[in-house]
Protein backbone atom coordinates (compact mmCIF):
# COMPACT_ATOMS: atom_id res chain seq x y z
CA UNK A 1 0.00 0.00 0.00
CA UNK A 2 1.01 3.28 -0.77
CA UNK A 3 2.93 4.85 1.91
CA UNK A 4 0.98 8.79 2.48
CA UNK A 5 2.22 11.49 4.86
CA UNK A 6 0.76 14.18 5.47
CA UNK A 7 2.19 17.54 7.34
CA UNK A 8 -0.11 19.73 9.67
CA UNK A 9 -0.36 23.36 9.90
CA UNK A 10 0.71 23.14 13.27
CA UNK A 11 3.93 20.50 11.42
CA UNK A 12 2.49 17.09 13.11
CA UNK A 13 3.61 14.43 10.42
CA UNK A 14 0.88 11.74 9.38
CA UNK A 15 1.91 8.86 7.94
CA UNK A 16 -0.20 6.25 7.03
CA UNK A 17 -0.69 3.40 4.51
CA UNK A 18 -3.48 4.65 1.65
CA UNK A 19 -5.71 2.56 -0.24
CA UNK A 20 -4.56 2.84 -4.09
CA UNK A 21 -7.89 4.11 -6.01
CA UNK A 22 -8.67 6.51 -3.10
CA UNK A 23 -8.55 9.93 -3.50
CA UNK A 24 -5.57 11.94 -1.07
CA UNK A 25 -8.77 13.98 0.51
CA UNK A 26 -10.46 10.48 1.46
CA UNK A 27 -7.26 9.50 2.98
CA UNK A 28 -7.15 12.23 5.22
CA UNK A 29 -10.92 12.87 6.21
CA UNK A 30 -10.47 8.78 7.14
CA UNK A 31 -7.54 10.08 9.33
CA UNK A 32 -9.73 12.49 10.65
CA UNK A 33 -7.14 15.40 9.86
CA UNK A 34 -7.63 18.93 10.28
CA UNK A 35 -9.47 19.41 6.59
CA UNK A 36 -12.86 20.55 6.13
CA UNK A 37 -13.46 19.45 2.45
CA UNK A 38 -16.82 21.09 2.04
CA UNK A 39 -17.90 19.63 -0.82
CA UNK A 40 -17.03 15.80 -0.58
CA UNK A 41 -15.12 15.91 -3.32
CA UNK A 42 -17.06 17.39 -5.96
CA UNK A 43 -14.85 19.97 -7.35
CA UNK A 44 -17.31 22.59 -6.06
CA UNK A 45 -14.59 23.93 -3.49
CA UNK A 46 -11.27 24.80 -2.40
CA UNK A 47 -11.35 23.41 0.56
CA UNK A 48 -9.15 20.49 0.42
CA UNK A 49 -5.65 22.92 -0.80
CA UNK A 50 -2.71 20.99 0.11
CA UNK A 51 0.47 21.75 -0.99
CA UNK A 52 3.01 19.04 -2.55
CA UNK A 53 6.24 18.55 -1.28
CA UNK A 54 8.06 19.94 -4.83
CA UNK A 55 9.77 16.71 -5.85
CA UNK A 56 6.51 15.30 -5.96
CA UNK A 57 4.25 17.49 -7.69
CA UNK A 58 4.89 16.62 -10.79
CA UNK A 59 3.42 12.45 -10.16
CA UNK A 60 0.70 14.14 -8.83
CA UNK A 61 -0.45 14.61 -12.42
CA UNK A 62 -1.95 17.60 -14.48
CA UNK A 63 -4.27 20.04 -12.88
CA UNK A 64 -8.09 19.99 -15.12
CA UNK A 65 -9.22 23.51 -15.57
CA UNK A 66 -12.27 22.86 -13.72
CA UNK A 67 -9.49 22.60 -10.43
CA UNK A 68 -7.40 25.62 -11.66
CA UNK A 69 -11.02 27.55 -11.83
CA UNK A 70 -11.51 26.36 -8.20
CA UNK A 71 -7.89 27.37 -7.20
CA UNK A 72 -8.58 30.79 -8.53
CA UNK A 73 -10.51 31.21 -5.10
CA UNK A 74 -7.70 29.52 -2.74
CA UNK A 75 -5.65 32.14 -0.75
CA UNK A 76 -1.71 31.67 -0.12
CA UNK A 77 -1.03 29.29 -3.07
CA UNK A 78 1.87 27.97 -4.11
CA UNK A 79 4.09 26.75 -7.61
CA UNK A 80 2.57 22.92 -5.96
CA UNK A 81 -0.67 23.87 -4.99
CA UNK A 82 -3.71 21.46 -5.50
CA UNK A 83 -6.96 20.51 -4.44
CA UNK A 84 -6.15 17.06 -3.09
CA UNK A 85 -9.68 15.63 -3.94
CA UNK A 86 -8.40 15.29 -7.09
CA UNK A 87 -5.03 13.48 -6.60
CA UNK A 88 -5.74 9.54 -6.78
CA UNK A 89 -3.52 7.19 -4.40
CA UNK A 90 -1.25 5.24 -6.85
CA UNK A 91 1.17 3.09 -6.35
CA UNK A 92 3.66 5.44 -8.24
CA UNK A 93 2.65 8.15 -5.15
CA UNK A 94 4.52 5.43 -2.15
CA UNK A 95 6.13 8.28 -0.26
CA UNK A 96 4.07 11.27 -1.25
CA UNK A 97 3.93 14.50 1.02
CA UNK A 98 1.69 16.68 1.46
CA UNK A 99 1.46 19.66 3.25
CA UNK A 100 -2.35 20.65 4.86
CA UNK A 101 -3.42 24.53 4.35
CA UNK A 102 -5.59 26.56 7.61
CA UNK A 103 -9.11 25.22 7.58
CA UNK A 104 -10.50 29.02 7.48
CA UNK B 1 -30.77 47.37 8.30
CA UNK B 2 -32.26 47.11 11.17
CA UNK B 3 -35.07 44.94 12.20
CA UNK B 4 -36.51 44.69 15.87
CA UNK B 5 -38.67 42.60 14.95
CA UNK B 6 -39.17 39.61 17.52
CA UNK B 7 -41.32 36.25 17.45
CA UNK B 8 -42.22 33.49 19.65
CA UNK B 9 -42.61 29.84 17.87
CA UNK B 10 -41.92 26.46 18.88
CA UNK B 11 -39.11 25.66 17.17
CA UNK B 12 -36.57 27.93 15.37
CA UNK B 13 -35.12 26.11 11.86
CA UNK B 14 -31.84 27.46 11.27
CA UNK B 15 -30.56 27.17 7.57
CA UNK B 16 -33.54 27.12 4.68
CA UNK B 17 -31.49 24.37 2.31
CA UNK B 18 -33.76 21.13 1.92
CA UNK B 19 -33.00 20.01 5.00
CA UNK B 20 -34.23 23.03 6.81
CA UNK B 21 -36.91 23.34 5.00
CA UNK B 22 -38.11 19.12 5.50
CA UNK B 23 -37.99 20.42 9.04
CA UNK B 24 -41.36 22.26 8.41
CA UNK B 25 -42.97 19.55 7.49
CA UNK B 26 -41.85 16.84 10.15
CA UNK B 27 -42.60 19.15 13.46
CA UNK B 28 -45.57 20.52 11.62
CA UNK B 29 -46.68 17.17 11.31
CA UNK B 30 -45.56 17.34 15.50
CA UNK B 31 -48.29 20.18 16.00
CA UNK B 32 -44.71 22.19 16.48
CA UNK B 33 -44.52 25.48 14.83
CA UNK B 34 -41.32 26.58 12.86
CA UNK B 35 -39.50 29.56 11.88
CA UNK B 36 -36.88 29.15 9.16
CA UNK B 37 -33.86 31.74 8.94
CA UNK B 38 -31.00 31.30 6.12
CA UNK B 39 -28.20 33.88 5.40
CA UNK B 40 -29.15 33.81 1.87
CA UNK B 41 -31.97 36.21 -0.45
CA UNK B 42 -33.64 32.88 -1.36
CA UNK B 43 -34.89 28.92 0.29
CA UNK B 44 -33.31 26.24 -0.61
CA UNK B 45 -29.38 26.92 0.28
CA UNK B 46 -26.64 25.19 -1.96
CA UNK B 47 -29.20 23.87 -3.94
CA UNK B 48 -30.10 27.41 -5.20
CA UNK B 49 -27.30 28.79 -4.84
CA UNK B 50 -24.74 26.58 -6.37
CA UNK B 51 -26.49 23.91 -8.87
CA UNK B 52 -29.86 24.95 -9.19
CA UNK B 53 -29.89 23.10 -12.56
CA UNK B 54 -28.52 19.97 -11.92
CA UNK B 55 -30.53 16.92 -11.44
CA UNK B 56 -30.39 14.61 -8.41
CA UNK B 57 -30.71 11.16 -9.12
CA UNK B 58 -30.85 9.81 -4.91
CA UNK B 59 -34.18 11.33 -4.32
CA UNK B 60 -36.53 8.42 -3.32
CA UNK B 61 -39.55 7.92 -6.07
CA UNK B 62 -37.64 10.69 -8.16
CA UNK B 63 -35.94 9.23 -10.90
CA UNK B 64 -34.28 12.61 -11.44
CA UNK B 65 -35.04 15.70 -10.33
CA UNK B 66 -33.44 19.40 -10.91
CA UNK B 67 -32.28 20.69 -7.88
CA UNK B 68 -34.35 24.29 -7.72
CA UNK B 69 -37.42 21.57 -8.74
CA UNK B 70 -36.65 19.93 -5.59
CA UNK B 71 -37.01 22.93 -3.58
CA UNK B 72 -40.26 23.85 -5.11
CA UNK B 73 -41.37 20.80 -4.50
CA UNK B 74 -40.53 20.89 -0.47
CA UNK B 75 -41.96 24.29 -0.68
CA UNK B 76 -45.30 23.26 -2.00
CA UNK B 77 -45.03 20.07 0.59
CA UNK B 78 -44.33 22.42 3.71
CA UNK B 79 -47.04 24.71 2.14
CA UNK B 80 -49.85 23.46 4.39
CA UNK B 81 -48.12 24.39 7.59
CA UNK B 82 -47.64 28.03 6.78
CA UNK B 83 -44.30 28.11 7.67
CA UNK B 84 -42.71 31.55 8.53
CA UNK B 85 -39.33 32.29 6.35
CA UNK B 86 -36.85 34.84 7.20
CA UNK B 87 -34.30 34.95 5.00
CA UNK B 88 -31.26 36.99 3.95
CA UNK B 89 -30.26 37.26 7.70
CA UNK B 90 -27.84 35.48 9.52
CA UNK B 91 -27.77 34.15 12.63
CA UNK B 92 -25.47 35.32 14.86
CA UNK B 93 -26.66 34.70 18.08
CA UNK B 94 -27.94 31.79 20.17
CA UNK B 95 -28.28 32.17 24.20
CA UNK B 96 -30.11 30.27 27.15
CA UNK B 97 -33.26 32.04 28.15
CA UNK B 98 -34.98 30.16 31.24
CA UNK B 99 -35.75 27.04 29.42
CA UNK B 100 -35.64 28.50 26.21
CA UNK B 101 -33.33 29.78 23.09
CA UNK B 102 -33.44 32.90 22.35
CA UNK B 103 -31.70 33.51 18.62
CA UNK B 104 -30.80 36.62 17.05
CA UNK B 105 -29.92 37.76 13.28
CA UNK B 106 -27.27 40.00 11.84
CA UNK B 107 -30.44 42.45 11.12
CA UNK B 108 -31.57 42.65 15.13
CA UNK B 109 -34.76 40.25 14.71
CA UNK B 110 -35.07 37.89 17.20
CA UNK B 111 -36.56 34.36 17.69
CA UNK B 112 -37.79 32.69 20.85
CA UNK B 113 -38.33 29.13 20.69
CA UNK B 114 -38.65 26.11 22.83
CA UNK B 115 -36.25 23.86 20.77
CA UNK B 116 -34.02 24.59 17.59
CA UNK B 117 -33.00 22.69 15.14
CA UNK B 118 -29.57 23.45 13.25
CA UNK B 119 -29.88 22.99 9.32
CA UNK B 120 -26.93 24.83 8.09
CA UNK B 121 -25.38 22.67 6.05
CA UNK B 122 -21.78 24.05 5.66
CA UNK B 123 -22.35 27.17 7.42
CA UNK B 124 -23.99 30.54 5.81
CA UNK B 125 -22.84 31.32 2.49
CA UNK B 126 -20.37 34.86 2.96
CA UNK B 127 -17.52 36.63 1.17
CA UNK B 128 -14.67 34.45 0.48
CA UNK B 129 -12.28 36.59 2.31
CA UNK B 130 -8.77 36.77 1.81
CA UNK B 131 -6.98 36.02 4.91
CA UNK B 132 -4.18 39.00 4.94
CA UNK B 133 -3.71 40.61 8.44
CA UNK B 134 -6.08 43.22 9.78
CA UNK B 135 -8.34 43.40 6.87
CA UNK B 136 -10.96 43.28 9.43
CA UNK B 137 -9.86 46.89 10.29
CA UNK B 138 -10.67 48.06 6.56
CA UNK B 139 -13.73 46.19 5.84
CA UNK B 140 -17.04 48.45 4.92
CA UNK B 141 -14.97 51.79 4.66
CA UNK B 142 -11.83 50.79 2.04
CA UNK B 143 -12.25 46.82 1.64
CA UNK B 144 -15.03 45.74 -0.32
CA UNK B 145 -16.90 42.41 -0.99
CA UNK B 146 -19.55 44.03 -2.28
CA UNK B 147 -20.17 47.28 -4.76
CA UNK B 148 -23.55 48.90 -2.66
CA UNK B 149 -22.43 52.38 -4.44
CA UNK B 150 -20.37 52.95 -7.69
CA UNK B 151 -19.94 56.96 -6.63
CA UNK B 152 -17.97 55.76 -3.75
CA UNK B 153 -15.30 54.98 -6.35
CA UNK B 154 -15.30 57.99 -8.07
CA UNK B 155 -11.33 59.22 -8.27
CA UNK B 156 -10.24 56.75 -6.43
CA UNK B 157 -7.16 54.44 -6.61
CA UNK B 158 -8.76 50.77 -6.84
CA UNK B 159 -7.25 47.29 -6.32
CA UNK B 160 -9.35 44.83 -7.72
CA UNK B 161 -8.62 41.18 -6.67
CA UNK B 162 -9.55 37.58 -8.37
CA UNK B 163 -10.61 36.20 -11.63
CA UNK B 164 -14.07 35.79 -12.03
CA UNK B 165 -17.46 37.43 -13.51
CA UNK B 166 -17.53 39.91 -10.63
CA UNK B 167 -13.89 41.23 -10.78
CA UNK B 168 -13.69 41.25 -14.71
CA UNK B 169 -17.44 43.16 -14.92
CA UNK B 170 -16.63 45.80 -11.88
CA UNK B 171 -13.23 46.39 -13.47
CA UNK B 172 -15.38 47.63 -16.57
CA UNK B 173 -17.82 49.30 -14.88
CA UNK B 174 -15.96 51.35 -12.61
CA UNK B 175 -13.07 51.82 -15.43
CA UNK B 176 -14.78 55.25 -16.10
CA UNK B 177 -14.81 56.71 -12.72
CA UNK B 178 -12.42 55.44 -10.76
CA UNK B 179 -8.65 57.54 -10.84
CA UNK B 180 -6.52 54.37 -11.29
CA UNK B 181 -7.87 50.25 -11.36
CA UNK B 182 -5.36 47.39 -10.74
CA UNK B 183 -6.66 43.97 -11.63
CA UNK B 184 -4.62 41.30 -9.58
CA UNK B 185 -4.99 37.72 -10.34
CA UNK B 186 -2.96 34.63 -9.90
CA UNK B 187 -3.13 33.33 -13.99
CA UNK B 188 -3.58 35.08 -17.05
CA UNK B 189 -6.69 33.03 -17.09
CA UNK B 190 -10.30 34.24 -16.37
CA UNK B 191 -13.65 32.85 -15.20
CA UNK B 192 -15.44 35.09 -17.20
CA UNK B 193 -17.47 35.88 -20.60
CA UNK B 194 -15.08 36.00 -22.85
CA UNK B 195 -16.33 39.65 -24.60
CA UNK B 196 -15.88 41.08 -21.47
CA UNK B 197 -12.09 39.76 -20.75
CA UNK B 198 -11.40 41.02 -23.94
CA UNK B 199 -12.91 44.70 -23.67
CA UNK B 200 -10.99 44.43 -20.24
CA UNK B 201 -7.45 43.40 -21.80
CA UNK B 202 -8.50 45.92 -24.40
CA UNK B 203 -8.73 48.93 -21.68
CA UNK B 204 -5.42 47.45 -20.47
CA UNK B 205 -3.89 48.13 -23.76
CA UNK B 206 -5.49 51.54 -23.69
CA UNK B 207 -4.01 52.20 -20.12
CA UNK B 208 -7.41 52.94 -18.28
CA UNK B 209 -6.13 50.03 -15.69
CA UNK B 210 -3.35 47.97 -15.22
CA UNK B 211 -3.48 44.20 -15.25
CA UNK B 212 -1.61 42.61 -12.39
CA UNK B 213 -1.11 39.36 -13.29
CA UNK B 214 0.12 36.72 -11.89
CA UNK B 215 0.40 38.30 -8.32
CA UNK B 216 -1.68 37.46 -5.46
CA UNK B 217 -2.78 39.68 -2.36
CA UNK B 218 0.07 39.62 0.01
CA UNK B 219 -1.21 42.15 2.99
CA UNK B 220 -2.71 45.38 3.00
CA UNK B 221 -0.67 48.95 4.08
CA UNK B 222 -2.99 51.33 6.06
CA UNK B 223 -4.11 53.51 8.77
CA UNK B 224 -7.12 52.96 10.79
CA UNK B 225 -10.12 52.35 8.13
CA UNK B 226 -8.31 53.57 5.75
CA UNK B 227 -5.89 51.62 2.98
CA UNK B 228 -2.78 53.49 1.41
CA UNK B 229 -1.51 50.22 -0.42
CA UNK B 230 -1.86 46.48 -1.47
CA UNK B 231 1.22 44.79 -1.76
CA UNK B 232 1.14 41.84 -4.15
CA UNK B 233 3.47 38.89 -4.81
CA UNK B 234 4.04 36.27 -7.41
CA UNK B 235 4.63 32.92 -7.02
CA UNK B 236 8.22 33.02 -7.26
CA UNK B 237 8.64 36.10 -4.41
CA UNK B 238 8.77 38.83 -6.55
CA UNK B 239 6.55 42.03 -4.59
CA UNK B 240 4.86 44.77 -5.55
CA UNK B 241 3.34 47.86 -3.80
CA UNK B 242 0.21 49.11 -5.72
CA UNK B 243 -1.17 52.39 -4.07
CA UNK B 244 -4.51 52.48 -3.85
CA UNK B 245 -7.98 53.90 -1.55
CA UNK B 246 -9.98 50.78 -2.09
CA UNK B 247 -9.42 46.99 -2.49
CA UNK B 248 -12.50 44.87 -3.94
CA UNK B 249 -11.99 41.31 -3.29
CA UNK B 250 -14.20 38.95 -5.14
CA UNK B 251 -13.23 35.48 -4.78
CA UNK B 252 -16.98 34.51 -4.69
CA UNK B 253 -18.61 32.88 -1.74
CA UNK B 254 -18.05 30.30 0.77
CA UNK B 255 -19.55 28.71 3.69
CA UNK B 256 -18.29 29.14 7.07
CA UNK B 257 -20.21 27.99 10.41
CA UNK B 258 -18.99 31.84 11.82
CA UNK B 259 -21.14 32.33 14.86
CA UNK B 260 -22.16 28.86 15.21
CA UNK B 261 -18.42 28.30 16.65
CA UNK B 262 -19.35 30.46 19.08
CA UNK B 263 -22.48 29.29 20.39
CA UNK B 264 -21.10 25.98 22.81
CA UNK B 265 -21.76 23.24 20.61
CA UNK B 266 -19.55 20.13 20.29
CA UNK B 267 -18.02 20.84 16.43
CA UNK B 268 -15.25 18.65 15.16
CA UNK B 269 -13.90 19.53 11.89
CA UNK B 270 -16.70 21.91 11.10
CA UNK B 271 -19.40 19.35 11.90
CA UNK B 272 -21.80 19.62 14.67
CA UNK B 273 -21.38 16.27 16.80
CA UNK B 274 -24.73 15.10 17.45
CA UNK B 275 -26.56 11.64 18.88
CA UNK B 276 -27.02 9.73 15.61
CA UNK B 277 -31.05 8.53 16.73
CA UNK B 278 -32.01 11.63 17.67
CA UNK B 279 -29.57 14.25 16.17
CA UNK B 280 -29.58 15.90 19.82
CA UNK B 281 -26.31 17.98 20.11
CA UNK B 282 -24.58 18.50 23.74
CA UNK B 283 -27.11 21.38 24.50
CA UNK B 284 -30.54 20.96 25.28
CA UNK B 285 -33.51 21.29 23.16
CA UNK B 286 -31.12 22.08 20.38
CA UNK B 287 -30.29 19.08 17.16
CA UNK B 288 -28.51 19.44 14.26
CA UNK B 289 -29.37 17.78 10.94
CA UNK B 290 -28.17 17.66 7.07
CA UNK B 291 -24.71 18.34 6.10
CA UNK B 292 -23.58 20.22 9.43
CA UNK B 293 -24.07 17.09 11.67
CA UNK B 294 -21.57 14.76 12.42
CA UNK B 295 -21.87 11.05 13.40
CA UNK B 296 -19.59 7.99 12.93
CA UNK B 297 -20.15 6.95 9.22
CA UNK B 298 -22.19 9.81 8.37
CA UNK B 299 -22.95 10.23 4.69
CA UNK B 300 -23.49 13.73 3.71
CA UNK B 301 -26.80 13.31 1.36
CA UNK B 302 -29.86 15.11 1.15
CA UNK B 303 -31.53 11.66 2.05
CA UNK B 304 -29.83 11.01 5.21
CA UNK B 305 -30.63 14.76 5.95
CA UNK B 306 -34.26 14.43 5.85
CA UNK B 307 -34.48 10.95 7.74
CA UNK B 308 -32.57 13.05 10.52
CA UNK B 309 -34.82 15.56 10.80
CA UNK B 310 -37.56 13.26 11.36
CA UNK B 311 -35.74 11.88 13.80
CA UNK B 312 -34.81 15.24 15.09
CA UNK B 313 -38.32 16.67 15.55
CA UNK B 314 -39.55 13.80 17.52
CA UNK B 315 -37.07 14.12 19.56
CA UNK B 316 -37.74 18.06 19.76
CA UNK B 317 -41.00 16.90 20.79
CA UNK B 318 -40.50 16.36 24.56
CA UNK B 319 -38.80 20.02 24.86
CA UNK B 320 -42.16 21.91 22.99
CA UNK B 321 -44.56 19.49 24.90
CA UNK B 322 -43.29 18.14 27.57
CA UNK B 323 -46.44 17.16 29.18
CA UNK B 324 -48.13 15.72 26.61
CA UNK B 325 -47.67 12.32 25.28
CA UNK B 326 -46.02 11.50 21.61
CA UNK B 327 -47.66 9.23 19.03
CA UNK B 328 -45.86 8.10 16.39
CA UNK B 329 -48.15 8.20 13.48
CA UNK B 330 -48.07 7.89 9.59
CA UNK B 331 -48.95 10.61 7.17
CA UNK B 332 -51.32 7.88 5.57
CA UNK B 333 -53.08 8.26 9.38
CA UNK B 334 -53.12 11.88 9.78
CA UNK B 335 -53.05 13.31 6.33
CA UNK B 336 -51.80 17.11 6.77
CA UNK B 337 -53.90 19.98 6.67
CA UNK B 338 -55.62 21.69 3.86
CA UNK B 339 -55.12 22.78 1.22
CA UNK B 340 -53.29 19.18 0.03
CA UNK B 341 -49.96 20.35 -0.91
CA UNK B 342 -49.42 19.67 -4.93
Amino acid sequence: MPRITFITVDGERVETDAKAGNSVMEVAKELDLPMLAACGGALACATCHVIVEEDWFEKTGELSEDEEDLLDTAHDLTETSRLCCQIKVSDDLDGLVVRLTPME
Amino acid sequence: MNNQASFNTDVAVIGAGPVGLFCVFQCGMLKMSTHVIDALPATGGQCTALYPEKPIYDIPAAPAINAQDLIRKLEAQIKPFKPEVHLDQQVVALERQGQQWQLTTASGMSITAKAVIIAAGAGAFGPNKPPLANIGQYEGKTVHYLVQNRELFRDQRLVIAGGGDSAVDWALSLADIAAHIYVVHRRDKFRALPENVDQMRALAEQGKLELVIPYQLANLEGQDDQLTAVHVKTLKGEERRLEADHLLSFFGLVNKLGPINDWGLNIHNGLIQVEPTTCATNLPGVFAVGDIAGYPHKLKLILSGFAEVAQAAHAAFAYVYPNEALHFEHSTSTGVPAPQAQ
